[in-house]
């Protein structure tokens, strides 16, 4: 066990480096230009960061979701966009891990993201459906042992850039659009003809256009049942690392505060700046976040590891709301600590440049409350709550 | 009681096709009933048959098919003496 947190720690310390290395000296230039950081993927690829999730015994770190999580956010305080390609990919990474693994075809899929390093995007939200994961309308269609699927994708991030794709799409052309799967793609299987730009207010460098998919492949490649493997695993663990990375970014505007009220304090030794009031108030927000998304993380990872994976309790009404409500907690949350922030920055903080510009967070901060819409999350409870007791 | 149930199933679980030939063990959600519609249904099934169903029997493994809602109802209906 002491080795196990030793080897986590020594892990993290090194996406530390690597962030402050790469990661933020680059982070401006993909914001204004809203490209790809490819710098960033190039030195987590050679700190083998992409197969963090792969469990052990195929090539991988086998890091727990806490690792996880510390990784994104950690990324996260230097550049988002980043840090959400890193959380996209980790997701899908632990949807095949963890209902993959009885397949020959994903356990051999597994070693490769290990060996190869092998970068995966997610392609759920498509057009006409929007944020509503449990709803398809492209349907998998199936001749023999080969199928071929097609989908209006309305947003991919970083699909130019990925080596392969995880789709969902409904099981075949006559089921209903909840009855659906999650179908793996690899680079030579799909074509992705690019449908408008990203042109975004903030999380520019996620490079996340529309996209016309075609795609082809073997029977295999299909995952079936995405009802129980989205409750178990998609949306609770996007849901703990895009809130671990809304944490980095918070974490980083709060402490630009903090440099500039220590400044302030300087210069008046001996009585206290009126923003460091403001700056008590904006920390203790920063820890009700902080904890939030570590109680539910503890609580995941202890759910994880009852004999039925947890299942029982991650596909009930109960575990439902909790996960929706860290979601909308943690963006509302993330977004008001942020403009704090800038409040308590002033003009330095309005700045595009300077030490305490703040212009970047609140652009990318934004893209919380609408990545899966707040709405419509607070609409599912609002439906589950008619049931729910809370006994 | 099965006969009510998917009478009530069928009502409010908002299917795309004809679903009145529903099997007792027929997989409800692959049916097309999503986790909204899956709400009305037991609303449904908690006024006509006047229980309630705690929060552990609110999981999709309860709701799955009308067997499964069958044995949960009874269960309820059973530990209120009825
Ligand atoms: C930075 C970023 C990266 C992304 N990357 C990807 C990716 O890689 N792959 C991918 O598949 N998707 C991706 N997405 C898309 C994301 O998953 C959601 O699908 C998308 O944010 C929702 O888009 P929408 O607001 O147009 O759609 P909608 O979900 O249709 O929502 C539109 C509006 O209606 C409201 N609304 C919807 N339903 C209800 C309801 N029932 N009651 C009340 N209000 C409701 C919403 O709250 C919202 O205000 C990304 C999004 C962002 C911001």
């Amino acid at each position: 066990m002491g080795s196990q947190t030793d080897a986590s720690a020594a892990r993290l310390e090194r996406i530390t480096e690597l962030a402050e290395r790469v990661t933020a000296p680059a982070a401006a230039d993909v914001d204004r230009n809203a490209r790809f950081p490819s710098e960033s993927f190039a030195a987590l690829r050679e700190a083998r960061v992409l197969s963090a999730g792969v469990p052990a015994d195929f090539g991988g770190h086998g890091a727990s979701l806490t690792e996880l999580a510390a990784g994104c956010s950690i990324l996260g305080q230097h550049c988002s966009a980043s840090a959400m390609v890193l959380a996209m990919h980790h997701i899908q990474v632990l949807c095949i891990a963890r209902h993959g693994a009885s397949s020959p075809f994903f356990r051999t899929y597994l070693t490769a993201i290990a060996r190869e390093q092998r970068l995966i995007a997610s392609v759920t939200s498509e057009v006409g459906i929007g944020g509503d994961m449990r709803t398809s309308l492209s349907a998998v269609e199936t001749t023999g042992s080969r199928f071929t699927l097609n989908k209006a994708a309305s947003t991919i991030s970083y699909g130019a850039q990925a080596d392969d794709l995880l789709i969902t799409a409904r099981r075949d052309p006559s089921a209903p659009g909840n009855d659906q799967v999650l179908v793996l793609v690899r680079r030579g299987e799909f074509t992705l003809e690019r449908a408008g730009v990203w042109d975004t207010l903030g999380m520019r460098g996620t490079c996340s256009p529309g996209f016309k998919l075609q795609s082809a492949g073997g029977v295999e490649q299909i995952l079936p049942a995405f009802g129980d493997l989205a409750s178990a695993t998609m949306v609770p663990v996007s849901h703990a690392l895009w809130t671990s990375i809304w944490l980095g970014v918070a974490t980083d505007a709060v402490g630009r505060a903090r440099t500039l009220v220590r400044a302030q304090a300087r210069k008046t030794p001996g009585s206290v700046p009126p923003t460091a009031l403001r700056l008590a108030e904006v920390t203790t927000k920063l820890q009700l976040l902080r904890q939030a998304i570590k109680g539910f993380i503890a609580d995941y990872e202890a759910l994880i590891v009852q004999p039925d994976g947890g299942l029982d309790t991650l596909s009930s009404i109960g575990f439902a709301l909790r996960v929706n409500q860290l979601k909308v907690s943690a963006s509302e949350l993330a977004v008001e600590i942020v403009s704090h922030a800038l409040s308590i920055c002033g003009i330095a903080g309005y700045r595009n440049d300077g030490p305490q510009s703040i212009g970047r967070h609140l652009r990318d901060i934004y893209s919380s409350i609408l990545m899966i819409g707040n709405d419509r999350l607070h609409a599912t409870n609002a439906a589950l709550l008619l049931v729910h007791k809370g006994d | 009681m099965k006969d009510k149930i998917r009478a009530i199933v069928v009502e409010h679980g908002r299917f795309a096709g004809n679903v009145s030939s529903l099997a007792d063990d027929a997989d409800l959600y692959a049916a097309g009933m999503t986790s909204h519609a899956s709400v009305g249904v037991m609303l449904a099934l908690e006024a006509a048959f006047d229980i309630e169903f705690p929060d552990r029997m609110l999981k999709r493994s309860v709701f799955e098919s009308i067997s499964a809602i069958a044995m949960a109802v009874a269960e309820l209906l059973k530990e209120a003496g009825r």
